[in-house]
């Protein structure tokens, strides 16, 4: 009895003498915020998804207040966020059109066959590392739906056929979906863009052709089609330079048309 | 024992992370960029030379006095759990860009196996009050040693080509694992310690 009470009494002292010693190092170190750095935070979507360029809203917040940062950085809240806080610091500022996410492949399962069976955990990334994909094309979409975790919004489900499908109504541009991507096949590009080469197969031409129907083959005759330096062969894969002058119907359409694979894709 | 003896054997031959395998987590979390390592190295050595000090006053004028030795594993996480929030409030107060750059790994220190490995060994090799504190200084300055020697690394392998299975976390064991054996080289330079 004697040992429990003197441990008690024992316990409770180091106890309280340590809490005391805490009690005034709180006192003399406390770090008085801007209280307008919460009342932003209040305003912030608070899904801490890093689209501004900071970690999370809180940090974003304190960049605000801190290092003037603009305020039109946060995608998710768009302009109605931008006008709340410029109302909050009394400036304003241009909301600006967040990007929207785009699947570049098309490898449906009625398109690209596979080698095998895959039996493993459900995830894109742990087939991506473990196995290397069952598709016979290694940089086509696998279909487990990382990206859709990854989505906040709940804008990306996986369609019948296989491939994530994005609404772009939802889409906030915030790139969580382009960053779990094991293989990279979501981009997060302009809102106006219209031209796409959904493919990212850098096989040879043939292989990739075996590999897919509707792999880019790299046969270059966008390229000669496309208005001078705006598309170019890099790595057996047609790359867009300049999106602006391709979103022009004539070419667009002339450059989709010419495709012999129907990679590239013109439209809304 | 001298103290000289006590500073090279705990920061060289019975180095806390490479020869006694504690604090891995930091060890490997933190390790990422050489200033934030030094930054955790440091704040580790003040919590440690804080904490040997402190669990020495307990151990020798509290607990052994009124005969409560059992109670010596509590105190301890309570002392280094006090002593973390501590140093979180100043390094928010004075050092706030270290303190965004420790992130979680600052308060995971409370439950940093090395600190309260430190104030057990110590108090089981029953030093005198000058000699723990050296011990704890020294753990943490070991600590530091082998955060910085990984982070410098670590820093050097962003240019190297690592094969793709062993990129990330499989490289970085196998260096932990590397640099641990580099540092049994030193066993044996003192004995006991």
């Amino acid at each position: 009895m004697n040992t429990i009470a003197i441990s008690l009494i024992g316990m409770g002292a180091i106890g309280l003498v340590m809490s005391l010693f805490l009690l005034i190092a709180y006192k003399k170190l406390r770090v008085q915020e801007d209280p307008r750095i919460d009342q932003i935070e209040e305003i912030l979507p608070g899904a801490n998804c890093g689209a501004c360029g900071y970690p999370g809203c809180r940090q974003y917040a304190e960049a605000i207040i801190k290092e003037n940062a603009p305020i039109n950085l946060c995608t998710v809240g768009g302009a109605e966020v931008t006008a709340a806080i410029g109302k909050l610091l009394g400036i304003e500022a241009e909301a600006i059109t967040p990007p929207v996410a785009v699947v570049m492949c098309q490898g449906d399962k009625s398109v690209a066959p596979r080698r095998a069976n895959y039996h493993g955990a459900s995830s894109c990334r742990i087939e991506h590392f473990t196995t290397n994909g069952d598709k016979l094309c290694t940089y086509g979409c696998l279909g487990l739906g990382d990206c859709v975790e990854a989505c906040q919004f709940d804008a990306i489900y996986m369609g019948d056929n296989g491939l994530p499908v994005i609404i772009e109504e939802k889409c906030t541009g915030c790139g969580l979906c382009a960053e779990a991507c094991p293989r990279d096949i979501i981009e997060m590009v302009s809102r106006d863009q219209k031209l796409f080469v959904l493919c990212k197969n850098k096989d040879r031409g043939a292989l990739a052709r075996k590999y897919c129907k509707v792999a880019c083959i790299a046969c270059g005759i966008c390229v000669k089609n496309a208005p001078q330096g705006t598309m170019e062969m890099k790595d057996n894969l047609a790359i867009i330079l300049d999106y602006k002058p391709l979103n022009d119907p004539e070419i667009g359409n002339l450059l989709q048309e010419k495709c012999p694979t129907n990679a590239i894709v013109y439209g809304e | 024992m001298s103290l000289l003896i006590i500073i090279i054997a705990t920061v060289l031959v019975n180095n806390f992370v490479l020869s006694y395998f504690l604090g891995i987590c930091p060890f490997l979390g933190v390790s990422g960029k050489a200033s934030s390592a030094i930054g955790m190295g440091f704040a580790v050595t003040f919590v440690m030379t804080l904490t040997a000090a402190i669990t020495w006053l307990i151990k020798y004028k509290v607990l052994l006095p009124f005969h409560l030795p059992f109670l010596e594993y509590v105190s301890f996480i309570l002392v280094i759990a006090s002593l973390v929030q501590f140093v979180e409030m100043f390094l928010k107060k004075s050092v706030p860009g270290l303190y965004r750059a420790l992130g979680i790994y600052l308060p995971l220190i409370t439950t940093n196996c090395a600190i309260l490995g430190m104030a057990l060994l110590g108090s089981l090799r029953h030093y005198n009050f000058i000699e723990n504190l050296v011990f704890g200084f020294g753990a943490g300055i070991g600590f530091t040693l082998a955060l910085v020697i990984m982070a410098g690394i670590r820093e050097e392998l962003e240019f190297a080509d690592v094969p793709k299975p062993l990129q990330g976390a499989g490289i970085t064991l196998i260096l932990a694992g590397l640099l641990a054996l580099a540092f049994m080289g030193f066993s044996g330079m003192i004995s006991g310690g």
